[in-house]
Formats: structure tokens, C-alpha cells, sequence
């Protein structure tokens, strides 16, 4: 009646070639993304701008260590505290001259203090002379290391854990899930406070801190894609062929949460930069002399309306990055969608 | 083939798997299934969506757990499998899955979702052997070798299913679950896929587990049938016997939703609506041998209603 063998004919294994050729060139899933990427201006701009400072950050080591951005000469205080940024050439605002408030004339201050001719700070100093460029150049190496331990923390601690924690489910997820909430009902500044009476306050105790906390938005969340991954089909597929449960996180799980995993860094390394600047604000971060963006902004605010450079400069800094990042975490984001990516 | 290949490759003996066991949302997904697949034969297995075909596909290749009941393969008991064991179990029998776009990862390039099972079994010595082995698959399911550095949204679902023919095949299983391996594929396509599964089964001497729920299809290339409803297995026979000579009223009504196309029998078609009372009632049925090979899940008395029918 309906089906009959002699029905039906053979037309597709067997067809020619050109049939089942593809002309497209293989793209693979990060040439497709990176090609995505490149459409979005704001973060390829973001992008080289990171770039461009990690490499500065790095490499400035060599030329303003720690100690020369502290260093200050105590006998010449005067001469030098509270610099305006001056280029050398006659750009308004960056010339050294500035116009305190009430004065009805500018001054240019280098002349009136009586700093040596052809002396200049680019970015001007602060209210013991030191230079507030090297100075902010120490606080951005901070800034970044806090951010590439908030980085590798989310990656190792967060991913390992969550992915653990979807791929075994039952009692086990349900335990780990709890300590997750446990951790996350703690307050941050409670943590630090505790971490700083322990160990003093320091780069340390924050970094300590963000290590015991950083880490749970990013395990939930890849959790989650595991749990949803984990029923695929090709997931299925390559336990039906006897493949481990360890091979398959790497293999499958994790490229296909890869999209995920990149964005979360990018949203965490922000907030954790923004957190190492609010607790240095608040006398829990790095300790005096040493600079973080942070503390660089809370020790001139009392000045600011004398010398607004010296809080406006680390201010746009910490802007900056931290717009960068979230720019640049967008555009991944767009990049890596897949629904998007869906022909 | 039933006749001349009495040996048994797979055997079900009843089979229970319950989800969420004495708790009040309890899913019986398979209720109690017993039958057998023998060695070379295309065993298909039919029934409405949620009726525990794919369950008992996944339980055979111990991606769940049943509850009670054992799964024997060529003889020996492969419920309790662990480590090495289960490594050779997992050589021999394999599974097509039913969505070509969901089963393949699409990170991984083409050659390496071929060459899964290669690695994980150390099939291959050297890069050059594997890459041999990748290649020797990609024809065998008609693919060029062009295709093997590709990802798998580059394409079509008749191609993805073919990869996926070819990854199970990789291993060089005797027994295959086709997990409804034609539903997502256009029609166009289907029969492209079935006669490759078909020319394969011949080539490499297979036995399938066909799930499927068109019945045409099942019918065209299975050997034998097997229905279900509800987790339980209602009826098993030759694909003819099943197909033209229905005796649960569950396979009637199946039988009866097949459009024709031929609009003047399309026309006088009528739909048998199936009263599902006669798996409500409470009795304890029985698979029963009708007629020889064919046997229906039924009462004793029910059993004599369906010989009187036939006559």
C-alpha cells in the first residue's frame, strides 16, 4: 500500500561531488567569532587599548620602579609639591600654569616655586612632590594584578567547581551549591576587615579576599550551562563511545561554554578592580606609601578643588579600564552569541 | 531472516526504569519490556512520543539505569559492566542519534568528531592511521575528504547524519541504536539516510535497533516490529505480520493515521481512535504468542479474541 521497497530510489549517497562540495572556507568557531568581533568598533577599540596598557604595565617595571614613584626629596618639598601637568608646549591647562580659585590670573606655578628650568611633570604632583605619573603608573600594575588574579581565580577556582558540581548533580551539586550560598551571604568588606586584622592590610588581604569570593558568580553560572550541556546530545554521544568524564569536560563542556566563561571575566574583572579601589579608599587596601588607583583619588579629594588633576587623573584611569573591559565584554558577548551565529 | 538467524545479539528480559521511583510524580518509562534482537536483523520500534522508545535505546547503552530487569548482549549480562568491560560493551553497540545538529559538537572540527571513538579506544597507532581511519568512514558514508577539516554547521542535515553514521561506526560496533535517526531530516533526505543505514547493515553485517515512530518508514526497513504506549510494549512481530495483520487495537489506530497518497483512499480513510481502557483496566496481561513470532501484550481471553479475529 504505502511503502513499498521498489518505491523508493537511491538519490543521495552515492550523488556527484559537486553536490556535496562546500565553497564556503572553513571558518572555525574563533575565526567566526574574532570576524564578528572586528564589526564592533568600541570593542576592537577596547580591545587594543587593554592590550596597549598590560603591555605598558609590564613593561614600565623596567622604568619606574615601585620605589622611585614613592622616593621624595624632603628638603625640597616646596619646590616641587603640587605641580599642575605641564607638556612644555602652550596647551591650555597643560602648560603648568593654573588658576587657583579666587585668583584672577593664572600663574605659572613652576616659575613662582622656582623649579629648575627645563624640570616638567607631565602629569603634574602631588602635595609632596611626587610625580602623580609615576604614581599613577604603580597604581594601574596593581589595579592589573588585581585584575589578572581575579581573572585566573574565576578561571581555575570558579570553572573547576562549577563544572564539577553540574556534571556530578544530585547530593553532591546540592552540597556545593550550598556552600556557594554560604560564601556569598558573607559580606566582601567583612571578609577584607577580618583578612586585613589577620595579615595587615595589603595587596594581600585583598587579593586574599577576592580569592574567596570572586570566584561564585562565575561557578553558577557555568553550573548552569553544564547542567543544560550535560543532556546534549554529542555529550550523550561521546559517553555511548566510552569517553571520560574528565576528557568530556574539556572537549565539550567547556568550548561550549567558552562564550560564557569570557564574558563573566569580563564583567568580573571590572567589578574586582572597582573593589581594590574602593577598599584602598577606604585605608583597607594597599598601605602608604605604595599607589593604587584607589588611594591615589581618596588621598587628593581633600585638594580637589585646588588641584582637581590629581583626583581627575587616576579617576579616568580606573574609568577607562574599567569601560574597556565592559566595551570589550559586549562585543564578545555579541561575538560568541550563538543564536546570532545561527546562519 | 528471523528463521535462518535464531541467535540472539540482544536480549531484554523485563525491563522496568521508573523516574522519581514511590514518589507521587512516578514515571513508569518503561514498564515491564522484554523481547529480543537477533544478530542481523533491523529490529524497529514504534510508538507515540513519550511512550519510552528512546529510553529503552539509552538504557541498552547503560546512559541510564533501570530499575530492575537485565540487559543481556550476545549472551552475557551487561547491567552491571564496569571499566574494561564496559569499554568492550561500548565497542560493539552504538547509537544514531535523532537531531543531526544537536548530536555533533560544533567545536570540534568533522575528523575529530569521527575519530572520538578512535581516540578513546586507541583504535589508531599514529596520527597518520587515524587520519587513514577517518577517511576510510568519511567514504563509507559518502563524504569527501575535504569535509573532514570542516565544522559541522558548515552542513546539511542529511550530511551531519551521515557524520553521525559515520562516528558510530568508527568503533566498528555490531549493534547500532538508531534513535529516530530520520525524524529530523526532510523527507527528501530520509530515504538517502535509511539506504545508506540499509547498505550498511549488509556491508558490515549490523544489527539495528530502529526507533522510529513513522511507521512507513519502520516498516520499509525493518525486519521485525515492536510497538509501545505508555512504557509498555503492546505487540512485537514480523514487520509484515504487524504491519498488514494488526491485533492490539493500539496498532490498529497506529496502522489507521498513516495518510495515503492517493487522495481518493485518502479520502475514505478512517482514523480508529484507540480506547486506552484496555491498559487502565487493572488486569495483568501477558505477552502472548498469537501466531508463530507474533505476539501481543494480553488477558488469555483477549489473546483467544484476537485468533478468532484472524479467521
Amino acid at each position: 500500500m504505502a511503502a513499498n521497497t521498489e518505491d523508493f530510489v537511491i538519490v543521495g549517497a552515492q550523488s556527484s561531488d559537486a553536490n556535496e562540495h562546500i565553497s564556503k572556507p572553513a571558518l572555525s568557531f574563533w575565526q567566526d567569532a574574532w570576524r564578528r568581533l572586528k564589526l564592533n568598533k568600541l570593542a576592537v577599540i577596547s580591545m587594543w587599548f587593554l592590550i596597549f596598557i598590560l603591555a605598558f604595565a609590564v613593561v614600565s617595571n623596567i622604568f619606574v620602579p615601585q620605589k622611585a614613584a614613592n622616593a621624595f626629596n624632603s628638603d625640597k618639598v616646596g619646590v616641587y609639591k603640587n605641580l599642575p601637568p605641564n607638556s612644555g608646549l602652550p596647551i591650555p591647562g597643560w602648560d603648568g600654569k593654573i588658576k587657583a580659585p579666587g585668583d584672577t590670573t593664572v600663574t605659572d606655578v613652576y616659575a613662582s616655586q622656582g623649579v629648575p628650568d627645563g624640570e616638567r611633570f607631565i602629569l603634574g604632583t602631588d602635595n609632596i612632590g611626587r610625580s602623580v605619573a609615576k604614581r599613577v603608573i604603580v597604581g594601574l600594575r596593581i589595579s592589573l594584578l588585581v585584575a589578572i588574579v581575579a581573572t585566573l581565580i574565576d578561571l581555575v577556582i570558579g570553572v573547576a567547581y562549577g563544572v564539577f558540581s553540574g556534571w556530578k548533580g544530585g547530593w553532591v551539586d546540592n552540597v556545593m551549591q550550598r556552600i556557594i550560598e554560604i560564601l556569598s551571604s558573607i559580606p566582601n568588606l567583612i571578609i577584607v576587615t577580618m583578612l586585613g586584622l589577620l595579615l595587615g592590610s595589603g595587596i594581600l588581604s585583598i587579593i586574599l579576599a577576592i580569592a574567596m569570593t570572586g570566584w561564585l558568580s562565575m561557578a553558577r553560572q557555568v553550573r548552569n550551562m553544564t547542567l543544560s550541556l550535560k543532556e546534549r546530545d554529542y555529550v550523550l554521544a561521546a559517553k555511548t563511545l566510552g569517553e571520560s568524564s574528565s576528557k568530556i569536560a574539556v572537549k565539550h563542556l567547556i568550548p561550549n561554554m567558552a562564550g560564557t566563561i569570557i564574558v563573566q571575566i569580563m564583567m568580573t574583572v571590572p567589578s574586582a578592580i572597582m573593589f581594590e579601589a574602593v577598599l584602598s579608599a577606604i585605608n583597607l587596601g594597599v598601605k602608604p606609601p605604595t599607589a593604587s588607583l584607589g588611594s591615589l583619588i581618596s588621598d587628593a579629594q581633600a585638594m580637589l578643588q585646588f588641584y582637581p588633576y590629581q583626583v581627575l587623573i587616576p579617576s579616568a584611569m580606573l574609568v577607562l579600564i574599567s569601560l574597556a573591559f565592559i566595551l570589550l565584554g559586549d562585543g564578545l558577548r555579541d561575538a560568541f552569541d550563538p543564536r546570532a551565529s545561527e546562519d | 531472516m528471523t528463521e535462518e538467524a535464531p541467535k540472539k545479539l540482544v536480549e531484554l528480559r523485563d525491563l522496568q526504569l521508573y523516574f522519581n521511583q514511590g514518589k507521587a510524580n512516578e514515571v513508569r518509562a518503561i514498564d515491564h519490556v522484554s523481547f529480543d534482537i537477533y544478530e542481523g536483523e533491523i529490529f524497529g520500534l514504534v510508538g507515540e512520543s513519550g511512550s519510552g522508545k528512546t529510553t529503552i535505546g539509552r538504557t541498552i547503552l547503560k546512559i541510564y539505569e533501570q530499575t530492575a530487569g537485565d540487559i543481556l548482549f550476545q549472551g552475557k549480562d551487561v547491567t552491571h559492566l564496569k571499566g574494561k568491560q564496559l569499554a568492550e560493551f561500548r565497542k560493539d553497540a552504538q547509537m544514531i542519534f535523532q537531531d543531526p545538529q544537536a548530536s555533533l559538537n560544533g567545536r570540534m572540527k568533522v575528523r575529530d568528531i569521527i575519530a572520538e571513538g578512535i581516540d578513546v579506544n586507541k583504535l589508531a597507532s599514529s596520527k597518520a592511521e587515524r587520519d587513514q581511519k577517518v577517511q576510510e568512514l568519511l567514504d563509507l558514508v559518502g563524504l569527501n575528504k575535504d569535509h573532514a577539516t570542516r565544522y559541522p554547521h558548515e552542513f546539511s542535515g542529511g550530511q551531519r547524519q551521515r557524520i553521525g553514521i559515520a562516528r558510530a561506526l568508527a568503533v566498528d560496533p555490531k549493534f547500532i541504536i538508531a534513535d529516530e535517526p530520520i525524524s529530523a531530516l526532510d523527507v527528501s533526505i530520509q530515504a538517502q539516510v535509511v539506504n545508506l543505514m540499509k547498505e550498511l547493515q549488509k556491508k558490515h553485517s549490523l544489527t539495528y535497533l530502529f526507533i522510529a515512530h513513522d511507521l512507513s518508514m519502520v516498516k520499509y526497513i525493518s525486519d521485525r516490529i515492536g510497538v509501545m504506549h505508555w512504557g509498555k510494549l503492546l505487540e512485537i512481530g514480523s514487520a509484515d505480520a504487524v504491519y498488514n495483520h494488526p491485533l492490539h487495537p493500539y496498532t490498529k489506530s497506529l496502522l489507521s493515521a498513516i495518510p495515503v497518497p492517493d487522495p481518493e483512499v485518502e479520502k475514505a480513510r478512517q482514523h480508529l481512535e484507540y480506547d486506552t481502557s484496555i491498559e487502565t483496566d487493572g488486569k495483568t496481561r501477558e505477552m502472548i504468542e498469537v501466531n508463530p513470532g507474533h505476539f501481543v501484550l494480553a488477558t488469555p481471553e483477549e489473546a483467544a479474541q484476537y485468533q478468532a479475529q484472524q479467521v
